[in-house]
């Protein structure tokens, strides 16, 4: 506990030197970079501790805030998350170090550094916190820190739409999130959440109530499908690193929030798991669906988030089923697979979004359709946003594929033994697991392929050079730790126990027993993928004996004989994804603006296509209008001269000394 | 592992360009011509890997690896699916996630290669694999959880265990329907999976009308045989799913062997019927194919649980 503490004040000083220095920008970054990463290694000692078996620590310290207490505690379910955070943190912050802000030059990064301080530890607080107040606080510090984060280039107005949206989504979350705790603390008389935990929360109608409440309050930081307008705007608007560390491990604190909810009730009524099934289900394939149709790298990339929150949903929905079924492996299996998916999207989803920072940062080009050929031009980023997107597709061998694999175990397990509407719901998620995925396959081959394949599409692509060791270095680390989960998948599950007993209560011989459901295979899924790699390397020298002693040409790539191809005779994205998303197009909408080409000769033609969210801010605007309209009529209430404001001040001031001593 | 387990993926890996013969000669049969040589595939192939290869200058590495990454993919697959009741190399629970996973890899790549080359033909080919194989992997997934559970063997149980169960526990009358349903749906998938008609049609000559061979079109030389190769143990290993699922087990082994390769010969003249029977769909009506076959899938889930 010493070293997290030691941690969260670094963050706190160096924040603080960071935000007085007046040092030119390289120098500030680096330093904030440094003060950044060293917490992290400082704060991950105590976290891998845990994991590996050490004491669960905590830290009780009085706190002046009514029913506040600062109470933090280290257990293995705040360990799992605690760890993504902090190295998906440091590494961003290395990347970030050579970020350079598009438009004018400003005259500090000093305060981008200080938010970004303050997120890493608010996100810390958050998953520390053993008190509602201070989870509020915590809470709040990342809605604003990572607000002012996401404005950072606010002279672009869609920025500061963007930053707007994101704070009235956040503070909505937060009001359900508030009612939630009150309850709580009114049946439990405390804002423990030790007292919570031991599963004070009483069956029936309550649990629904506060089920309910969590599940909006804590979804909409997560982005459950309606709930998730937010994310398509913040995610694009934010600097690609601040990004990665939005996407990847931020919007992770919604779930955590969740998992930590389910540890205060009990044995969970079906319709529960049924929600999170529901849930997974429509972000999951919704989500992939908007991002086929999105031409924005960084918004595609965003959307995946609400898929892979789907997935991750999923996964939670089918070990609460096994909670309510009494199945301890579908509940190991669920829920392992869902912790580990966590973890396993932290790790691909930072690099994809790092890897489009690089590209952004090198073009300075959002839209898809103007890319395309960076892979020679960028061979590290590409490479990296390969193994990402492969990750991310879930895909073997790695590591993407083995969280879905435990979740896909559980669900086929329960299909296959479950008595009726559960296995029905089982079978869905097996079916959803499938159709996400072979979505997710169309949707990263037409980002990867339209990005970094073929020719460029425009001047600044073709320019375009390779980013700085400093924003490689991250992205390899993390293709790297993709990789190496896939390959030691066995050892990656072995880490699960402890996380699970936390979370679940179960014996630990039940759990051990579930996950030798899963251990066993992913041994042999680690052959295989050995194997593969072996075969790989035998083709690979195969064809090279075959074509050393044969000519190799280079000719024009085949166009029906027509020898002079040009960029623009390339497939684009949006033609890419036409077809899936014409035949969608009852769910996804969309619009068409075609201008035909007419004549013999046709001059001039153009096609528009666009797929706005149906729940996209706008839409929410005509409601807001009128509580805005409301609250304006009291208005008179706050009156623009000073002398007014003073006199409220000082009548509350008088009115407290009644109260008090009268 | 024993010795035995071999069997599966060497008679795939040796028989797989068979498949190819057999149909060419049924459509021959059916169209009134002799028809090319049985083991004509066989000499393609050997004729591409002697070949020199020619590359667009547009492509990058990736168009180089992927047909060895398909490939890889592919041939590791062949060492999942069991042939004839002999249990395959590599025999786990859930083994077919594993398997559909690695098809997965082995068409990410072959689509990324297609939009490598920049050509809007290869491009058009690409956006039409992914999409159609995004309706065929849930139909494949809704039909593996029903053979699972029909099989029940106390969980996901690996391939081996479940065509074991299926074809020696359930009974054909009662639960025929059941596995009617689960064979056709399996039968849509394989045929969308493999590129054939109704879905696709391997021998066309129109870039605008093709999805699989499209995709290939800028391939030459070792890569193309690869790739050709691969398309081959890919159908090789679906049928060998399908005939998995129906034919009963008996006493003798080399019997079993026997019979499961009488039975992918059938598969395979059985596609070849088909596709001298009948049009391919047009591109628009494919993926309700794929949603219908899912439909019986499901259907058949349903079925189970009565």
């Amino acid at each position: 506990m010493t070293l997290l503490l030691a941690a969260l004040a670094l963050l706190l000083g160096g924040g603080m030197i960071v935000l007085a220095t007046s040092r030119p920008h390289r120098d500030c970054s680096w330093l904030a970079a440094g003060v950044v990463v060293v917490a992290a290694i400082v704060g991950g000692i105590p976290a891998v501790q845990v994991l590996a078996g050490g004491t669960v620590s905590t830290l009780h310290w009085p706190w002046a805030v009514p029913f506040g207490q600062f109470a933090l505690g280290l257990d293995p379910l705040s360990a799992w998350f605690l760890l993504p955070t902090l190295l998906l943190s440091a590494l961003a912050a290395i990347d970030g170090a050579d970020y350079r802000k598009s438009g004018p030059e400003p005259r500090s990064l000093g305060p981008v550094w200080f938010f970004y301080c303050l997120l890493v530890l608010s996100m810390v607080l958050v998953v520390l916190a053993r008190n509602a107040v201070l989870f509020l606080f915590a809470w709040e510090l990342m809605a604003v820190a990572s607000y002012f984060l996401v404005t950072v280039e606010h002279e672009r107005p869609e920025v500061r739409q963007a930053g707007w949206i994101y704070l009235a989504a956040t503070q909505v979350g937060t009001a359900f999130l508030l009612a939630l705790f009150l309850l709580l603390a009114r049946q439990t008389g405390s804002m423990d959440f030790t007292v919570w935990a031991a599963r004070g929360i009483p069956t029936g109608g309550w649990a629904a109530v506060l089920f309910v409440l969590a599940a909006i309050g804590l979804g909409t930081k997560a982005g459950f499908m309606p709930l998730h307008s937010w994310l398509p705007e913040a995610h694009p608007a934010a600097p690609s690193h601040v990004s990665a560390l939005m996407s990847g491990v931020m919007i992770k604190t919604g779930i955590y929030g969740l998992l930590r909810f389910l540890t205060f009730t009990r044995t969970p009524p079906l319709w529960w798991g049924w929600t999170f099934i529901g849930i997974g289900m429509t972000s999951g394939v919704l989500g992939v669906l908007w991002a086929l149709a999105q031409h924005d790298l960084k918004r595609l990339l965003a959307y995946h988030s609400i898929e892979n929150i789907g997935i991750i949903a999923l996964g939670m929905g089918v070990g609460m089923l096994g909670w309510s079924t009494g199945s301890a492996p579908l509940m190991v299996l669920g829920f392992g697979g869902a912790l580990l998916h966590v973890l396993n999207h932290s790790l691909f989803k930072g690099l994809l979004f790092l890897a489009a920072g690089a590209v952004l940062q090198q073009t300075d080009e959002h839209d898809l359709d103007h890319l395309g050929g960076l892979l020679r031009r960028m061979p590290w980023t590409g490479t990296a946003f390969l193994i990402g997107a492969a990750a991310i597709c879930g895909l073997p061998p790695l590591n993407g594929f083995i969280s879905e694999f435990l979740i896909f175990l559980g669900a086929l397990r329960g299909a296959a033994l479950a008595p009726g509407a559960v296995a029905v719901s089982l079978l869905a998620v097996v079916a959803g697991l499938g159709l996400i995925g072979g979505l997710a396959v169309a949707c990263f081959t037409k980002a990867f392929g339209v990005v970094f394949l073929g020719t460029p599409r425009s001047e600044s692509a073709r320019t375009a050079a390779e980013v700085g060791p400093a924003m490689i270095g991250p992205m390899l680390i993390l293709a790297a730790a993709c990789i190496l989960i896939g390959l030691l998948a066995p050892w990656a599950v072995g880490t699960l126990p402890r996380v699970l007993t936390n979370l679940t209560g179960l014996p630990t011989a039940a759990i051990h027993g579930g996950l030798a459901g899963a251990v066993g295979p992913l041994l042999a899924v680690v052959a295989a993928s050995a194997v593969l790699l072996v075969i790989l390397g035998l083709l690979v020298l195969w064809r090279r004996r075959l074509l050393s002693r044969q000519v190799m040409a280079t000719g024009t790539t085949w166009g029906c004989g027509y020898a002079q191809p040009t960029p623009r005779m390339q497939y684009t994205a949006s033609s890419f994804a036409q077809p899936l998303l014409s035949w969608t197009s009852a769910v996804l909408g969309g619009r068409r603006q075609l201008t035909a080409p007419n004549g013999y000769f046709p001059a001039a033609a153009s096609l528009h296509t666009q797929t706005p969210d149906p729940l996209h801010p706008d839409l929410y605007r005509p409601a807001l209008d009128r509580v805005g309209a409301g609250l304006a009529r009291q208005r008179w209430l706050q009156p623009a001269a000073v002398q007014l404001c003073i006199l409220y001040i000082a009548l509350a001031l008088l009115a407290l000394l009644i109260w008090k001593f009268g | 592992m024993k010795l035995l387990t071999l069997i599966p993926p060497a008679a795939a890996m040796l028989l797989a360009p068979l498949l190819f013969g057999v149909i060419h000669r049924t459509k021959a049969w059916f169209a009134g011509r002799q028809g090319r040589p049985l083991l004509q595939s066989y000499f393609d192939l050997w004729k591409l890997l002697h070949k020199g290869a020619v590359y667009s200058a547009t492509t990058s590495w990736i168009f180089r690896a992927a047909p060895m990454t398909a490939l890889a993919a592919l041939l590791t697959a062949s060492l999942l699916m069991p042939f004839g009741h002999v249990a395959a190399p590599l025999e786990f629970p859930a083994d077919f996630l594993l398997f559909i996973g690695l098809l997965g890899l082995a068409r990410f790549a072959t689509v990324l290669a297609a939009l490598d080359t920049g050509s809007s033909f290869e491009g058009m080919g690409a956006s039409r694999e992914v999409f159609f194989s995004a309706l065929a992997e849930p139909v494949l997934l809704l039909a593996l959880a029903t053979l699972v559970r029909q099989a029940q063997a106390g969980g996901p149980g690996s391939l081996a265990t479940v065509f074991q169960r299926l074809t020696t526990r359930v009974h054909w009358l009662h639960d025929g329907p059941i596995l009617a349903l689960v064979v056709s749906a399996l039968l849509v998938v394989l045929l969308a999976e493999n590129a054939r008609i109704p879905v696709d049609d391997p021998q066309t000559h129109l870039e605008l009308t093709m999805i699989h061979e499209v995709m290939v079109l800028d391939h030459s030389g070792p890569d193309l045989a690869f790739i050709v190769y691969g398309t081959a143990l890919k159908l090789w290993l679906l049928a060998a799913l399908v005939v998995g699922m129906v034919l009963p087990p008996v006493s003798a082994i080399w019997l079993n062997l026997l019979l499961a390769t009488a039975g992918m010969g059938v598969t395979a003249v059985a596609v070849g019927v088909v596709e001298s029977v009948m049009a391919r769909l047009r591109l628009a009506l494919v993926p309700q194919l794929l949603v219908g076959a899912g439909a019986l899938a499901a259907a058949a889930f349903l079925l189970g649980l009565a």
